[in-house]
């Protein structure tokens, strides 16, 4: 079955490397995306805290121009933009009304029918069952795995089991050979869009995540979201101000771990590209002892 | 730019919100799962709980208080409310709501301001390409709230590191979009 991809603006940009990383995993597994054509903006916090048709309307243009390419999954690897995506669809099934409004404002038809994908349902359902033959290395590490929020919350969106302790992520480090931790920030907010208009809160609430991590013995926090990754890794300096000792713990994408117990090179997942040097869990591959 | 959400000055905030986000704030009996939940308590002026109290009373003195207050914008609609109530009272979706009506009344507190600007920049980056380009968001952003210096450290090595794109991504016909923006706009 095809698989529809819609790689969201960090994806091009700040979060590059967690594209990079997802399709080389899944070149490496034999897998194809087919990108939305000509896929927009989904508005983020700003179209939803400021105009409500419009964080409809602009996640409603590319589930329709899904449609229209015939894509019935699409996977949609960024937290945020698959918030608003899964919530777009959600009004858009469950009124009609909002249905006829929305394509009368983009002058297309849309139903919303696709099934949209969070990076862990892709990683389950279509990498996991070929997975095994391909894993070369052990990444012999501690790692703690921070969801955040909008890869938890709400449920009926994200579907995971554990919303308050989801174990989606662990279950993939654990494929990758890494040990995940036990700990309390898990899904906790890491500060989000108010990373460049109140940088201070996000170095507030990112230095508890990092203090966290580091306190129960983990070498790297593992995200599956371009905001997560910016936040704990580009604004290290503003965290490490607000924590006792500093702490200099890489930050990587699901995909990057896991490309590295691939064997793929650390080039080719992105990992020059973070703020906080990667070479620590570089250097884990094939590590005898945990 | 914003919603002309609703028009009728005459009903209660209270009864806007019943209204315009489907949610009867009467359902809140105070268990404070918000609040104790809310990663931005610490810095709000108003508590979670306290402006689901305050919507309930219909006092209109509340209702100033409520839309000048710095907490509608700090909210970062992370969820965690909404997934603990016990009422399943959707606190995100009526605090963008009350975004929205603090605009509409022009009641945003000063201190807000570059929150809000930051959302207009990145919007006004979204109407101009379809797609939101970090270089230009920041320049617009820098503009507005007049912090031209703050980040530019980064700004070097972002570059370097190939995150930051000088050649925007554009859909293929923005002026789509644009049109899109204006019909929503009215």
């Amino acid at each position: 079955m095809r698989i529809g991809y819609y790689p969201g603006c960090s994806l091009q940009g700040s979060g590059r490397e967690y594209s990079e990383s997802l399709f080389a995993v899944a070149e490496k597994c034999g897998i194809e995306l087919e990108e939305i054509t000509d896929w927009n903006c989904c508005g983020a916090s700003a179209a939803h805290s400021l105009n409500h048709d419009l964080s409809v309307a602009l996640p409603a243009r590319t589930l329709a121009l899904a449609e229209k390419q015939g894509l019935e999954q699409i996977l949609v690897p960024c937290a945020a933009c698959f918030g608003r995506l899964a919530t777009a669809q959600q009004e858009l099934v469950s009124s009609e009304p909002m249905r006829s409004k929305i394509s009368n404002y983009l002058e297309m038809p849309v139903q919303g029918s696709a099934r949209i994908l969070t990076v862990f349902e892709f990683l389950q359902e279509h990498i996991f069952p070929v997975a095994d033959q391909f894993i070369v290395n052990k990444l012999n590490h501690k790692t703690a795995c921070y969801y955040g929020c909008l890869l938890s919350r709400p449920k009926d969106l994200t579907r995971l089991e554990r919303p308050e302790d989801p174990m989606e992520m662990d279950a993939v480090m654990e494929k990758a050979g890494a040990t995940p931790i036990d700990w309390a920030f898990k899904t906790e907010c890491c500060g989000a869009g108010l990373s460049v208009s109140r940088t201070d809160i996000v170095a507030k609430l990112s230095a508890k995540i990092v203090e966290d991590a580091v306190s129960r013995g983990a070498e790297s926090i593992v995200v599956a979201c371009p905001m997560c990754q910016m936040n704990l890794d580009l604004r290290r300096k503003e965290i490490n101000k607000q924590m006792d000792q500093g702490s200099d713990i890489p930050v990587l994408f699901v995909t990057q771990a896991l490309g590295l117990s691939m064997g793929i090179s650390a080039e080719k997942l992105g990992l020059n590209r973070h703020f906080v040097s990667t070479g620590k869990v570089v250097s884990c591959v094939g590590r005898k002892e945990v | 730019m914003e919603n002309k959400h609703t028009q009728n000055q005459e009903l209660s905030l209270k009864q806007q919100v019943k209204k315009t986000v489907g949610v009867d704030v009467q359902t809140c009996y105070q268990c404070g799962k918000c609040t104790a939940g809310c990663p931005l308590n610490e810095e709000m002026d108003l508590m979670p709980n306290q402006i689901l109290r305050m919507l309930q009373a219909e006092y209109p003195g509340y209702e100033n208080e409520i839309l000048t207050s710095t907490s509608i914008w700090l909210c970062l609609a992370c969820d965690t409310c909404y997934s603990r109530c016990p009422q399943e009272v959707k606190l995100p979706q009526i605090m963008d709501f009350l975004r929205q009506e603090s605009i509409r009344r022009n009641l945003v507190n000063p201190k807000s301001k570059n929150i809000l600007r930051f959302h207009r920049a990145f919007l006004a980056e979204v109407e101009r390409n379809g797609k939101l380009n970090e270089l230009g968001l920041t320049i617009d952003y820098k503009l507005h709230s007049l912090n031209l210096f703050q980040d530019l450290q980064n700004a070097p090595s972002m570059l370097f590191k190939g995150k930051l794109g000088l050649i925007p991504h554009r859909v293929q016909n923005p002026s789509e979009i644009k049109k899109l923006f204006k019909k929503i706009n009215g």
